[in-house]
């Protein structure tokens, strides 16, 4: 469909799709094979200046907004979702510095980040605190002129490959909510280290891994916003980063429909193209009425994010889950329509369908986000 | 150090379909894209120019929509773009395109290197760029496979051979062709394409040249093609039956007579 994208957008589109036709569809069945993080792919990205795409200008970058990054994500998330999400994870590290930092450590960091120098990464999770924020045992004491960090982040994307971490920590538990903050830790910081590499049923060209804090010691100055802004910092950053991971399962989606109604056009079976049975079609038009109806949603919610509205939650959410429940449904659907063929690798489908899953769950399980637009619902309608 | 880099805008190739009447190549409706070794010659270009410094000028022989071209490597690193167009030029063989381009060459004042991809996908002939080498009375590389080194008014690079390479050096100014193995040829950044939209390239025509009339287009051509035809192909299938040491035999009669 015609969503009448501005030129510069159109440009964003091009070159996001050029990188993934030529860079990442190429490449992606090997890197899923191999678990190896996109090194090379993320370089023609950054070289592309897509890595800047969300920041300011005066900060070096593109200066877009929420709709550019879904932009750019749909198009990487349908040649691999490992991939975009490697890139998407950058963003999400950045995002915290862009919302609450101090312009000494937005000029410090930016740039780098825009330039794709450096990747960033977001530590929120641990092991008892996953869609139970309050659950963070990570701690941060000041000592003098540092900060001292203790604990364990759990499942973060790009950790061992990102050099500038945007994490989250207790620094007075009595304050309850209020307690926490958010510092950037730099890969060199003493104290600072790496967990091993997981093993992930899908987006396995990103890395997960857990950042291990003993004692690691960073300058006062690294503090995210004020003390006590952490949480807030937090969920304005999931609030910002819902709809690029909705816009991963929209790319994966268009992925996955593209290889099902190409293979049902060429294989032939009693005699015609398959796609000629009305039992296929349905299926593949399905799939395309999901999709169409969840890059609506994901587009519209994204521009109504850059209009910078007051609470933009709810739709948020809905478009987080629209588009991540379509995803797993129309990859399962692609496997389906090339059956046996695409139970096997040498197929793309199976490995949609595995990237699909992560989809559901990360940056807020869709439980959540259902929990997020219940209330938003109940406050709305208290109000009248 | 001033780069010209020689791009052409071709059909793409996953789209050619010959027309069956005609037996010519159906254009109507192909989309058109940048010969593909001349990415990987303007890569080569922009990455010297990153390293040494300098401007990559890019270079096109073509109808007004080639300025496509043009603009597509002006997203990839060029500078400029100079666009040779004039109706006199239609119909051009390899030797009269390169008389065209030295022309043009010339008309853009001094240069240290041109870059050529080894050939275009859709002539094949690899003749216009050692062509307008020779035209420009400088020495010439082709088949560029890697690029060691441009300093002192001299480059050194790998020539691709059949059983090997030649390590070479050149003294600038003067043209190398280049093959795919030289480099990955980088996509089109954002900057470079905002840059690109609002490119307006010098247009050079027949009469900005100063060419001699008679030797453009179709009249300055020591060649015509006087038939397009797909080669008629005659499989001959032969059984050989036996124990496998006589079809070993016949086998080996076989492709003896063969000989």
């Amino acid at each position: 469909m015609n969503y009448f994208l501005t030129e510069e957008q159109q440009m964003i589109v091009d070159v996001a799709r050029q990188i993934t036709d030529e860079k990442i569809i190429p490449q992606r069945a090997e890197l899923d094979e191999k678990e190896e993080f996109p090194t090379e792919i993320l370089k023609t990205i950054a070289k592309a200046d897509l890595f800047g795409l969300y920041i300011p200008e005066q900060y070096g970058g593109f200066g877009g907004g929420s709709f550019d990054m879904v932009l750019a994500l749909e198009q990487f998330s349908r040649g691999c979702v490992g991939i975009a999400t490697s890139f998407a994870a950058s963003a999400l590290g950045a995002y915290p510095i862009l919302i609450s930092g101090s312009d000494e450590l937005k000029e410090r960091y930016m740039p780098v980040i825009a330039r794709g120098e450096k990747w960033a990464a977001f530590g929120l999770t641990e092991a008892n605190a996953g869609s139970d924020a309050s659950g963070i045992q990570t701690t941060a004491v000041l000592d003098g002129d540092e900060w001292v960090l203790n604990g364990t982040k759990q499942w973060i994307t790009n950790a061992g490959d990102a050099k500038i971490y945007s994490i989250i920590a207790i620094t007075d538990r009595s304050k309850g909510p209020r307690g926490a903050s958010m510092f950037v830790v730099e890969d060199t910081d003493p104290g600072f280290s790496y967990g091993v590499k997981e093993k992930k049923l899908g987006i396995r060209a990103s890395s997960t891994r857990e950042l291990i804090f003993k004692d690691c010691r960073i300058p006062k100055d690294r503090m995210i916003g004020r003390q006590g802004t952490g949480f807030f910092t937090v969920m304005r950053t999931l609030d910002l980063s819902r709809p690029g991971i909705a816009s991963l399962g929209i790319g994966l989606g268009q992925g996955a429909l593209d290889e099902a109604v190409n293979y049902a056009k060429q294989r032939v079976q009693f005699g015609r193209p398959v796609i000629s049975f009305q039992a296929v079609q349905h299926i593949l038009a399905d799939m395309a009425i999901q999709l169409e109806a969840s890059r609506a949603l994901v587009y519209a919610t994204s521009r109504y994010i850059d209009s910078d509205p007051k609470d933009m939650s709810k739709y948020s959410s809905m478009c987080k889950v629209m588009a991540t429940d379509m995803a797993m449904k129309v990859t399962t659907d692609a496997v389906q329509i090339l059956a046996g063929y695409g139970y096997m690798r040498e197929y793309p489908v199976e490995k949609m369908m595995r990237d699909a899953k992560i989809l559901q769950i990360y940056e807020g399980t869709n439980q959540i986000q259902r929990n997020v637009i219940g209330q938003a619902l109940n406050k709305e309608y208290s109000r009248s | 150090m001033k780069i010209i880099v020689c791009v052409k805008q071709v059909p793409d190739a996953k789209d050619v379909r010959l027309d069956p009447k005609t037996n010519t190549m159906a254009r109507e409706g192909v989309q058109s894209i940048m010969n593909p070794y001349d990415r990987h010659a303007l890569e080569a270009a922009v990455q010297l120019k990153e390293q040494y410094g300098g401007t990559v000028t890019a270079l096109t022989m073509g109808p007004p929509q080639a300025e496509e071209t043009l603009r597509e490597a002006v997203a990839c690193g060029a500078d400029d773009a100079v666009l040779v167009s004039d109706r006199a030029f239609a119909g051009a063989d390899t030797w009269a395109t390169s008389y065209t381009l030295a022309m043009a060459v010339r008309k853009l004042g001094d240069f240290d290197l041109i870059v050529c991809g080894k050939q275009a996908i859709d002539g094949d002939t690899a003749q216009v760029g050692p062509g307008l080498a020779q035209r420009l009375d400088i020495p010439y590389v082709a088949y560029a496979r890697k690029i060691h080194s441009c300093t002192d008014g001299k480059i050194r690079l790998e020539r691709l051979m059949d059983d090997g390479y030649d390590l070479v050096e050149m003294r600038l100014p003067g043209l190398l062709t280049v093959v795919k193995e030289v480099n990955e040829p980088r996509v089109p950044s954002l900057k470079g394409k905002m840059k690109a939209k609002s490119l307006k390239a010098t247009v050079l025509t027949a009469a900005d040249l100063q060419a001699d009339p008679a030797c453009l287009g179709l009249r300055g051509s020591t060649t015509q093609v006087v038939r397009v035809f797909s080669p008629e192909f005659k499989a001959e299938r032969c059984m050989l039956t036996g124990t496998a040491a006589e079809q070993v035999d016949q086998l080996l009669a076989k492709l003896d007579s063969l000989q």
